[in-house]
């Protein structure tokens, strides 16, 4: 298609704005990480870097251990999306390739229905189960209740579907059994797939805030999200948006650094399947 | 190598008989074509045999092996699949070494026949590509080298040469031909292709609707089908039906149609007696109708004056569809002859190459 000149200065008018509304928070975040208290407060906002840089994220580090919460954060977060993917793929592959076992369309309902609740209302069920497990302020209570995916087994179920029957058949002439043909053949022919869900949990995870705030009550198992909260009433007085723009930019990283190193095979990933 | 045996193998999806009562054996080193139309059933009986599919009754057995409950892996065959079927993510040499693998092949004899199989098929330089780097005869070669590499007792294709273009069609099918003379490997091959069939095989198998029509080397299946469905099917363009009635005057048989009259030739006679003042369906050949020589015709080539309704010129010859009273017919005659459409025009019929069927079972009446 022949792009008119009037056309591409409306496409590119229509992106520059576009960036900089997305973009305007974060810069003004970062800024005011910069400032100090006072400075964070005046009108007209200042627009340039301060000189408190290093003073505000101290700040924020220590006075919620935020060290810690973005450990935790990360690491339930990398559990959660590697439990998904593990456990969506293996049901995807029950549902694509063994037949008409029973209760399947069922089974299949059942999971989708799940994806049509949202966690607030899941959420007094699941405490209990949790409670009645023990798990309370534990690991595995941030964790594995959020194992179960139905997107992503639906996700990589629409995906298998594309994948032709010849090369099912084609593996099993070849020797390999059901589990080799999803590690061997199926696994790598959905990596692209797998770095989607893998970005998309990471930081659905990142975010959550309302489970980790009723299953977890020692500080040090809090997650970075509840830190943020904690920074802003922290103190009697008024809130310290410097402090709180520096931990926001900090609990920003870990989700960004992900963003970046899974970029570059994720685009070569769809460019692959473009050659396809 | 092995003896393929297929003892009445009856398959059923859900309530359709998709094959029925096929009984076949496909001898030690023999090249067997299954051909039919698309739902024939020739696809299922190929992917029984390589244990994809499970047979409703009846029983397979594989170098004197009944493989019936035998997985695909264990049965010491190889096939190729339409679509080629090559894992996109490994490269040549993987693909072709996969299979060897999972059965737990040494590294170093892998390689030695991998590279072997390669040099075969000459595609040593691609052992390192991925199958989205090949052309379509380059991922065919793989394809069937993925096979070859195995050394399986018989090789299963399924129309393998149907997604490459016409020109690479008739270069793969030749090579094949000479990779089964190479490997003398038993080998069960399905295509809707008749050239193919008709080119490959020592034997072929016609299916139709989940049934055998007929079993035989291509030039016997071409000259003596049984049926008219296999008359049809086989040879391009496809063998022409006249309805007429079988006449005996003056002690000759004759093929009326109304509107024209052929006499049967004398030694073909007996066989059709039987059917006399009876209603028949008479089948010719393009190529046994001609333009006609001159007056004096060889024994068994009778004339036939028709109107030139469409006219193809195929450079070589130039097929036309004549018409004589209602009936409609092809014949091939030679570019030398002007004709236009609605020409009349006279043409030679050689009945020695006749077929007679029976309107109703449609099998041949030719007591041949």
């Amino acid at each position: 298609m022949q792009i008119t000149r009037t056309q591409s200065v409306l496409a590119h008018v229509t992106l520059i704005v576009s960036i900089l509304v997305i973009a305007f928070p974060v810069f003004f975040a970062l800024i005011t990480s910069t400032h100090s208290f006072q400075e964070s407060f005046s009108f007209p906002p200042k627009f340039h870097v301060g000189s408190h840089l290093l003073e505000n994220y101290r700040t924020a580090w220590e006075r919620v251990n935020l060290g810690r919460l973005l450990f935790n954060s990360t690491l339930i977060s990398v559990a959660v999306s590697a439990g998904k993917i593990l456990l969506s793929l293996l049901a995807a592959f029950a549902f694509t390739y063994f037949g008409d076992f029973r209760g399947k369309t069922t089974f299949f309902i059942l999971i989708l229905i799940t994806h049509m609740l949202p966690l607030p209302i899941r959420i007094v069920p699941t405490f209990e189960l949790v409670e009645d497990f023990g798990w309370m302020n534990t690991y595995y209570a941030l964790t594995i209740p959020f194992f179960a995916s139905a997107t992503g087994t639906l996700l990589f179920r629409q995906f298998f579907l594309t994948v032709p029957n010849d090369l099912a058949d084609a593996a099993r002439m070849d020797g390999a059994g059901p589990m080799k043909f999803l590690w061997k053949i199926l696994v790598p022919l959905s990596k692209t797939n797998m770095l989607a869900l893998f970005m998309i949990e990471f930081i659905y995870m990142w975010n959550q805030y309302l489970w980790p705030l009723i299953v977890t009550h020692t500080d040090d198992m809090r997650v970075v999200q509840i830190g943020l909260k904690m920074l802003l009433a922290g103190e009697e007085q008024a809130a310290e948006w410097n402090v709180i723009m520096a931990g926001t930019i900090l609990a920003m990283l870990p989700p960004l650094i992900i963003l970046l190193i899974l970029q570059g095979s994720f685009v070569k990933g769809f460019a692959m399947r473009q050659e396809k | 190598m092995a003896e393929i045996k297929l003892d009445q193998v009856n398959k059923r999806f859900k309530k359709n008989w998709v094959v029925r009562d096929f009984t076949l054996t496909v001898a030690d080193k023999e090249f067997v074509v299954l051909v039919g139309p698309s739902g024939c059933g020739k696809s299922t009986t190929l992917r029984m045999i390589a244990g994809l599919e499970e047979v409703t009754s009846g029983e397979i057995s594989i170098g004197g092996r009944v493989v019936n409950h035998v997985p695909p892996k264990d049965r010491d065959i190889a096939m190729v699949f339409q679509s080629y079927a090559l894992y996109p993510h490994m490269n040549v040499y993987k693909n072709m070494a996969f299979g060897l693998m999972n059965r737990g092949v040494p590294r170093d004899e892998i390689d030695r026949r991998v590279k072997q199989a390669a040099e075969i098929l000459g595609i040593s330089d691609l052992l390192q590509r991925r199958p989205a780097q090949l052309s379509g005869g380059q991922r065919q070669r793989v394809a069937m080298g993925r096979a070859i590499v195995r050394d399986p007792q018989a090789f299963l294709f399924d129309e393998p040469l149907s997604n490459l273009d016409a020109k690479l069609r008739v270069q793969m099918r030749a090579e094949l031909a000479k990779l089964h003379e190479r490997l003398q490997s038993t080998i069960v091959y399905v295509t809707h292709d008749q050239i193919e069939a008709m080119t490959l095989a020592d034997r072929i198998v016609v299916m139709k609707d989940g049934k055998i029509m007929q079993v035989g080397p291509p030039l016997e299946v071409y000259e003596r089908p049984a049926n008219r469905f296999v008359a049809g099917f086989i040879g391009s363009p496809s063998m022409n039906f006249l309805d007429v009635r079988l006449v005996e005057e003056a002690g000759d048989l004759w093929v009326d149609g109304e509107s024209f009259r052929l006499k049967v030739p004398r030694h073909r006679a007996p066989a059709f007696r039987g059917h006399v003042n009876r209603p028949v369906i008479f089948g010719i050949r393009p190529e046994d109708v001609k333009e006609r020589p001159g007056d004096a015709l060889p024994e068994g080539v009778e004339p036939l004056r028709a109107e030139v309704d469409v006219r193809e010129p195929i450079g070589s010859e130039v097929i036309i569809t004549a018409t004589v009273g209602s009936h409609a017919f092809t014949a091939r005659i030679s570019p030398n002859v002007a004709v236009r459409v609605h020409d009349p025009i006279d043409l030679a019929v050689n009945m020695n190459k006749m077929h007679l069927f029976d309107p109703e079972s449609e099998q041949a009446l030719n007591g041949l």
